[in-house]
């Protein structure tokens, strides 16, 4: 076995605009899929994750760089000659044919005997739950049935990797979640690799070992859920996964550990911020806190890194309430847990109030401005 | 009285319906049954139509004569016979000969870029802002002995130094097959693309993920899909074949007689309508008998696959 699944080696996807320009889909990506891995591509529309995962499908064709499935340089191989199968957004089933049919087919078309046909089909319909189904048309199931069918047919060819694009996207929320546990139990039961493309954060951090982070053709971190959420490589990340306070500020003094950091906003410095490489005293940087991670109380206090600030607003969500807090010109954002049932949704913090913010260093991020 | 009729929605319907129904009632149900009537009728000498009852009409048609060389009291001449036999053999042919030809380029045009789509699209309608006379004319002028063809083929000859004979061409059954072939053609090409064009592109590429090569991926998937165009295109195309004149009067003259053709000169020259209406109606039946056991096999083509 290759060391890789699946690896991307510097791949470029260049496409032609009706306008007539030149357009990076997929701008120089390097990507290692491990075998067994749940991998997931995550991005808004336009980040280059379907264009990747159509050029492992050998749908497209790089414009530069090479693709290896198993070791193998993939080149101009076309789609039918790859081990890889694909559950397409839309199904994409067949609908002049039946339910047994469509998973069938592929089995078919590499010439299986009538009875292993039969078996397999069988086995793959047991798998995702549709046994007695066999003789429906597509048209007659439902949104979460049909999605399963595609899956099926997919893996009755028992592939090496299964490519799924936005697989679940046309479903509606409890559904979705449903199948993303039970997309994941069947990808750890089965062992084969699955490379997930969705522009869905939580989806992406339910089911994945890791994810590549994308954005306008580019790979901005890969790692696993936790890395990415906690570590994010760049504010982009930050952004995109979860939700973050973002402040401009400089760097004052640093350390091999730590930094302080002059924030214009706040009018005040924030002390012993954690540092990773390549970071330069004097530098502009961005510091990142998630809401989540402030400490709020109506005490004043004159911590290090505690600031004095007013509530502008309030929300109440259920699980949080979300507190709006200006501190000098900034705003920040600051999620509180609502750990005591109370019937007041303003009963801990009432807008005007005076609160003061504490920002736990190890908490707080230095994120290189970019 | 205005009131409710806002309030009743099946009333509105029936209302708009009104003017349609009226006028193919008119027009249709009882010219339809006039020529039933007509054709159980008899001609007198000077080609009114006596009203009775006989079957005399049809068993004509069946190839049974009344008057008879020899004095026999009937006769058996299959002429009508072979008439609507050519006429049914002329429709089948026109229909696959249309399918072989339209098909792949109903299929170029579907898998073109979108913009160039429109192009072709309207390259294949063009032929039909002429006249269908004028049209069938201009294949005259090509298919005569001394026609375009023919010169064409002279000068080709001429160039290879072989010794060259203006063919025959016109007033065969070939030239009516070609005459009807390029008539019918784009009444097979627009259904057979409109189903082309319905099929998402991602079933072709779900074809190929599973490991079908571009032969067994147009057998096993888009052949299938397209069906119901090819439906549509056979109903229109078969139905008008079967009861054209004007194409095999002007490029088959008296050689390539057609039903439509023997309709026409029982009302027009023979100045008979009951017989004429009694192979309108034998026309009608046969029409329907060949429509009902297709559609039967093939579906109305009302199972367009959307995805």
């Amino acid at each position: 076995m290759a060391e890789f699944a699946v690896e991307m080696k510097d791949v470029l996807k260049q496409f032609v605009t009706p306008e007539g320009d030149v357009l990076a889909a997929v701008n120089h990506v390097s990507m290692q899929i491990r075998n067994g891995e749940f991998f997931s591509m995550l991005g808004s529309s336009g980040c280059g994750k379907t264009t990747s995962l159509r050029m492992i499908a050998g749908f497209e064709w790089p414009t530069q760089g090479e693709i290896y499935i198993e070791g193998r340089a993939m080149g101009h191989t076309p789609p039918f000659q790859r081990k890889v199968n694909t559950v397409f957004q839309n199904y994409a089933l067949f609908q002049h044919m039946t339910v047994f049919e469509n998973v069938a087919f592929g089995l078919e078309m590499e010439g299986a005997s009538k009875d292993e046909i039969k078996k397999r089909v069988a086995r793959a319909l047991e798998m995702v739950q549709l046994t007695g189904m066999e003789r429906r048309r597509p048209r007659q199931l439902s949104g979460g049935q049909q999605q399963r069918v595609a899956v099926a047919r997919a893996l009755v060819k028992v592939p090496e990797v299964l490519l799924l694009d936005e697989p679940l996207g046309a479903l509606d929320l409890k559904l979705r979640k449903e199948m993303q546990l039970e997309l994941k139990a069947l990808q750890q039961q089965l062992g084969i690799t699955f490379i997930y493309v969705t522009h869905d954060q939580e989806e992406a951090l339910t089911m994945s070992d890791r994810i590549a982070v994308m954005s306008k053709g580019v790979v901005q971190q890969i790692g696993t859920p936790v890395e990415i959420y906690e570590r994010p490589a760049n504010r982009f990340v930050a952004d995109f996964i979860g939700e973050s306070n973002f402040f401009d500020g400089t760097i004052k003094t640093l350390t091999r550990t730590e930094a302080r950091v002059y924030v214009p906003e706040l009018n005040a410095e924030v002390t012993g911020l954690p540092v990773s490489d390549g970071l330069a005293n004097g530098e502009e940087i961005v510091v990142s806190i998630r809401p989540e991670k402030i400490h709020i109380t109506e005490k004043d206090t004159l911590n290090t890194n505690c600031f004095q600030g007013r509530v502008i607003n309030t929300v109440y969500i259920g699980t949080d309430t979300h507190v709006y807090v200006e501190v000098g010109t900034a705003k920040l954002k600051v999620f509180e847990q609502n750990r005591i049932s109370r019937l007041d949704p303003g009963a801990f913090y009432t807008v005007g109030q005076e609160v003061s913010l504490l920002l736990p260093p190890e908490n707080t991020l230095v994120l290189k401005k970019k | 009285m205005l009131q409710r009729l806002r309030e009743n929605k099946s009333a509105q319907g029936t209302l708009l319906a009104l003017p349609t129904m009226l006028w193919l009632f008119v027009l249709l149900i009882v010219p339809l049954v006039l020529t039933l009537v007509i054709s159980f009728g008899r001609r007198s000498p000077d080609g009114d139509v006596i009203f009775t009852f006989t079957l005399d009409n049809y068993i004509r048609l069946m190839g049974y004569h009344t008057d008879c060389p020899g004095g026999q009291s009937r006769c058996f001449d299959p002429i009508y016979f072979h008439i609507l036999w050519r006429s049914l053999a002329l429709a089948f042919n026109t229909t696959v000969l249309v399918i072989v030809l339209g098909y792949p380029l109903a299929y170029f045009i579907a898998r073109s870029h979108p913009r160039k789509r429109n192009l072709y699209l309207f390259m294949v309608l063009i032929p039909l802002w002429t006249n269908f006379v004028i049209r069938v004319y201009a294949w005259m002028m090509l298919l005569r002995k001394e026609g375009g063809i023919n010169i064409a083929l002279g000068w080709l000859a001429n160039l290879l130094g072989i010794p060259f004979e203006p063919f025959e061409m016109l007033y065969t059954p070939g030239a009516v097959l070609v005459g009807m072939v390029y008539e019918f053609l784009p009444f097979m090409i627009l259904p057979i693309f409109t189903s082309l064009e319905k099929i998402d592109n991602s079933l072709f590429e779900a074809a190929a993920d599973l490991g079908a090569n571009a032969v067994k991926t147009f057998l096993r998937v888009t052949l299938p899909l397209s069906m119901p165009g090819v439906v549509a295109g056979t109903i229109l195309v078969f139905i008008p074949v079967m009861g054209t004149f004007i194409v095999s009067d002007i490029l088959g003259g008296r050689q390539v007689i057609l039903v439509g053709n023997l309709i026409q000169r029982q009302y027009l020259d023979a100045r008979d309508p009951t017989f004429g209406a009694a192979a309108s109606l034998i026309l009608m039946v046969m029409t329907l008998i060949v429509t009902y056991f297709y559609t039967r096999r093939f579906g109305f083509g009302e199972e367009i696959v959307a995805v």
